[in-house]
């Protein structure tokens, strides 16, 4: 029996570091599964390279996966890791830099061979040199014990055995922090049991392994528990941005009765939610994989024609491509939501790094005075809510809608409370005008402006659209000076109009005071934590989160005067910033970063203070 | 059936919309646009289940002037919005119509993969090599040393053979007609529009502005008579390739060369001329590129793939089986599918 000391923490931060090809994203997706169903809230932050294998034990090939659970609630996968699982050198070396003093280094010592440290571009063995002085550090023959582990596999290769690696890991972490086994097991069990016995158990025998061996060893005197985190009463589950924007779709496709068009070209890291969508065909889900960008927004405009909930999705490059086609869903002024997973850019930039430097892109990248909603996911849960939105507002105004999500918020993962009920999602009415008499194609509601929705096939009521200039009822063609100053405006009243529909801003903290921070998007949970922290050390600062982005909503104005300063961090070089200070002729300070990572906690109390006692 | 799912008894007005057409006197998109009317109202297809989708230049206004469903989408890109409407409304009946620079310039993507995904609609390409919307530039269908306004020296790029393309994206229908051969274009319109699957078919048309004439060969007269039986060679399916005032010349192929024979002459008689076998894409290739100058210009259709499924019919039957596999989509158990965990 264990004789070993068990601790308490309030939290705790993980970062899994290894080679592209050894399995570190499935292993850290495994240790947050298993924490959600502890009951610990969570954050994750999976960063791994754009190539699918770089060279095997280089710097540009390390791969990371990040997560922070709590017995409390919190907002980001943490600033700082309490313990780094490194499977090479270069996953160490890469990574070490982010690691305080006596935090806790597992370092699979096997994969440091002379050869393995040149790779890693290590002059001396790091592991001998003191560069891990100061820290607890577990140096353990992680390749060796799991091939032991699996002697009993004589039928298998060195290599499949050591493919096992990460489970070992997996299974001394789990009893490091008093994780149960079972979630993995039947994790497990469901990837491999049916068609791979062999790998099924071995994976299994290698994390009781890992688990065993620390159970056993004696550099390991303590272990670690986390208490669940008290949270509201329901049902939860983990999920990840990009599925749970996949599940709003679905979900609006449910409330509003109109089946899913979803035309798509392969990008990182948008790809997932179309992967997620093509499962949904019994949802009678169309997912179309289109030949390029365009293609993918012309078939949506297509279905979009033809009445379906038509949804577009790509990252910054494929929005570019879809300008075009953009401005003409709006002219034609048919529903339709386009997401843009956004990445760092220009041009290719870092496809798998985060980043929120499109929203100029989404605002003004199209020819003509063209205005669109838009409107920002602020969390993985969050992107549920916000794809549910983007599809109301368009379906309502008939109009296509930006959501804008981005590769962090996309990749990493939260419990996310489930809606109890389908009631709890309201209803998207739609009608397709059948009635013949009196109809035309630009006639408007009076009070949303949106024009009607006709469905081909409907007898009587055969009509054209196009991107020529309508005329402003018949939607015929029309060049005529003062039809066209009408339309520009009506397109653009139309979606000034939405702010009806929007509640207003209530901010976190006082609304009135020094310091106002104003966010959108991905980077809410770093911005929440700071905020937070700096209110309980006394500072007068309150942060909103923009959900919407165009309209703004109404009282933004009124709570930005509220204030002697407004910070804007984001992640670009200041986008939000130019719009706010031209919208609002307001002295607002930027916090701008686009290092393709998120932002650090600390990073924004800093930001905070300085304009604080400025 | 009932009278509510009877076909009401069309005429050709019955297509013609209130808009005023507006291409020039003389273009030869007035003759296939009657056409068309011709035929949708002998389709058998209840007009507003009809959409014409197209996207720009001078062919592409198109839709406005017919009294059927319509789209004028942008540059290249109709074929995508078809493809996305069949998908999402099988019922529907989709016509695509442009001309060779909308479809086989900037278009030639979207042309490429419609063809060969085998969607279920028809493609009309009115070929007129020229651009006549951006006045009268080069196209990618003119002959070399076409001297036009970006070309003052001659144009130096190598034409598409619009149907050599289709039948190399495998269309699984792919026909020519021309604008002043009525009865053709009616017959072979109508052709495209039984076929179930994708059905390009290139109108040869004359744009009278900035490229008058250039199919004079074919549509023109001599003082012999129309160039029509001379300059053209009509396929018809099990029927032997004969052209020629008297029908007095053939195509003859032996081994893999081809050469145009006198029924008469040197012993040749009918039975050795080539029989035309739509469904034989080889022989449709072949016909396809044969050399201008020595061979007349084939028209009719080059060929026809035997029914299969169209893309929007696999797309549909996908769903009706995730039905059947999983029943219809429960929204509240989806949400809780995977690993969940309640907190009371």
């Amino acid at each position: 029996m264990s004789t070993k000391q068990l601790e308490s923490l309030q939290q705790v931060v993980i970062r899994f570091a290894g080679d592209s090809g050894d399995g570190m994203q499935i292993t850290g997706t495994q240790f947050s599964n298993t924490t959600a169903i502890v009951g610990n809230d969570l954050a994750t932050f999976p960063d791994f390279p754009a190539e699918i294998r770089a060279p095997a034990g280089t710097l540009p090939g390390v791969s990371g996966f990040q997560v922070h659970f709590a017995a409390g609630e919190i907002f980001t996968p943490g600033d700082t890791p309490d313990v780094l699982v490194a499977m090479n050198p270069a996953a160490l070396k890469v990574n070490l830099q982010d690691m305080p003093p006596n935090s806790i280094l597992v370092i699979d010592t096997d994969a440091f061979s002379d050869r393995d440290l040149k790779k890693a571009e290590y002059e001396s063995n790091p592991l001998e040199d003191g560069s891990v002085d100061g820290f607890r550090t577990f140096a353990i023959p992680l390749t060796t014990l799991t091939e032991k582990a699996l002697r009993e596999f004589d039928d298998q290769t060195i290599k499949a055995k050591r493919r096992c690696k990460n489970f070992y890991s997996l299974g001394m972490m789990y009893w490091l922090f008093s994780r149960p086994l079972e979630t993995s097991e039947e994790w497990i069990e469901a990837k491999w049991g049916g068609k791979l016995p062999a790998v099924r158990d071995m994976n299994m025998t290698a994390l009781k392994a890992g688990y065993a061996y620390c159970e056993a060893a004696e550099e390991f005197q303590a272990r670690y528990e986390v208490a669940p985190a008290p949270s509201e009463p329901g049902t939860y589950r983990a999920i990840m941005g990009n599925d749970a924007v996949a599940l709003g779709l679905v979900a609006a496709s449910v409330r509003s009765k109109l089946p899913i068009f979803y035309g798509s070209y392969p990008i990182t890291p948008a790809s997932q939610v179309l992967h997620a969508l093509s499962k949904y065909k019994n949802f009678g889900v169309m997912t179309f994989q289109a030949e390029d960008e365009i293609a993918a927004i012309g078939s949506a405009i297509g279905a979009a024609f033809g009445g379906q909930l038509a949804v577009t999705g790509s990252s910054g490059p494929g929005i570019a491509l879809k300008g075009e086609a953009m401005g003409l869903a709006l002219m034609v002024e048919l529903p339709m939501v386009i997401i843009n997973v956004q990445r760092a850019g220009p041009s290719t930039g870092m496809p798998t790094k985060t980043e929120q430097s499109d929203l100029m892109q989404a605002f003004y990248g199209r020819n003509g005075d063209g205005p669109l909603p838009i409107i920002a996911a602020q969390s993985p849960a969050d992107c549920f809510n916000a794809a549910f939105e983007a599809a109301h507002i368009a379906l309502k105004y008939m109009v296509p809608v930006l959501l804008l999500t981005d590769g962090y918020i996309a990749n990493g993962a939260e419990p996310w409370k489930l809606p109890d009920s389908l009631e709890d999602l309201p209803e998207i009415p739609v009608n397709f005008r059948t009635d013949t008499e009196g109809f035309h194609a630009y006639a408007r509601n009076d009070s949303t402006l949106a024009r009607e929705w006709v469905r081909p096939g409907t007898p009587g009521l055969e009509h054209r659209v196009g991107g020529l200039e309508k005329d402003s009822l018949t939607g015929n063609v029309s060049y005529d000076p003062a039809n066209h100053q009408r339309m520009t405006e009506l397109r653009a009243e139309k979606v000034a109009r939405i702010v009806n529909d929007i509640p207003d801003l209530v901010p976190y903290g006082e609304d009135k005071g020094k310091v106002l921070v104003i966010g959108w998007g991905g980077t809410y949970g770093s911005i929440h934590s700071a905020v937070k922290r700096c209110q309980a050390d006394g500072l007068s600062v309150s942060q909103i989160h923009l959900r919407n982005l165009n309209p703004f909503p109404a009282n933004l104005g009124e709570l930005i005067g509220n204030f002697d300063h407004v910070l804007i961090p984001e992640l670009n070089a200041g986008q939000l910033s130019v719009l706010i200070r031209a919208k609002f002729l307001c002295d607002a300070k930027g916090l701008n970063k686009v290092e393709g990572q998120p932002f650090k906690t600390r990073e924004i109390m800093d930001s905070i203070r300085e304009l604080h006692d400025a | 059936m009932t009278t509510e799912t009877q076909i009401p008894d069309y005429k050709k007005k019955d297509f013609e919309s209130d808009q005023q057409v507006r291409w020039c006197p003389g273009c030869g998109d007035y003759a296939i646009l009657s056409n068309v009317q011709n035929v949708f109202a002998d389709l058998g297809v209840k007009k507003e289940d009809l959409v014409m989708i197209s996207g720009i230049g001078c062919a592409a206004r198109f839709p406005y002037y017919m009294d059927t469903y319509g789209f004028h989408s942008i540059h290249g890109r109709a074929p995508a919005i078809a493809t996305g409407l069949k998908i999402a409304r099988p019922e529907l009946h989709v016509w695509v119509v442009g001309g060779d620079g909308d479809m086989l310039s900037i278009g030639g993507n979207h042309l490429l993969h419609a063809c060969r995904r085998n969607i279920d609609i028809n493609i009309l390409c009115i070929n007129n090599e020229i651009y006549g919307l951006t006045k009268g530039q080069y196209s990618p269908t003119s002959k070399v040393g076409t001297r036009k306004a970006s070309t003052p020296m001659g144009s130096i790029d190598r034409p598409i053979n619009p149907i050599a393309l289709a039948l190399g994206a495998e269309a699984t229908f792919v026909a020519r007609s021309v604008d002043r051969f009525g009865p053709h274009l009616k017959a072979t319109l109508n052709g495209a529009s039984q076929h179930n699957g994708s059905s390009f078919v290139e109108i040869m048309q004359n744009c009278v502005i900035f490229n008058d004439a250039t199919f004079d060969n074919v549509t023109g007269r001599s003082e012999d008579g129309p160039n029509r039986p001379v300059n053209t060679v009509e396929l018809r399916h099990g029927e032997a390739l004969v052209f020629g005032r008297e029908n007095e010349l053939g195509l003859r192929l032996t081994g893999l060369e081809l050469e145009v024979v006198k029924i008469g002459e040197d012993g040749v008689t009918e039975a050795d001329l080539l029989v035309y076998d739509r469904h034989n894409g080889a022989m449709a290739y072949m016909i396809a590129t044969m050399d201008p100058n020595r061979f007349p210009t084939p028209i009719g259709v080059f060929y026809q793939a035997a029914e299969e499924p169209s893309y929007s019919d696999h797309v549909h039957a996908q769903i009706d089986a995730s039905v059947e596999q999983k029943g219809e989509g429960d929204l509240m158990a989806l949400l809780r599918s995977g690993d969940v965990w309640t907190v009371d």
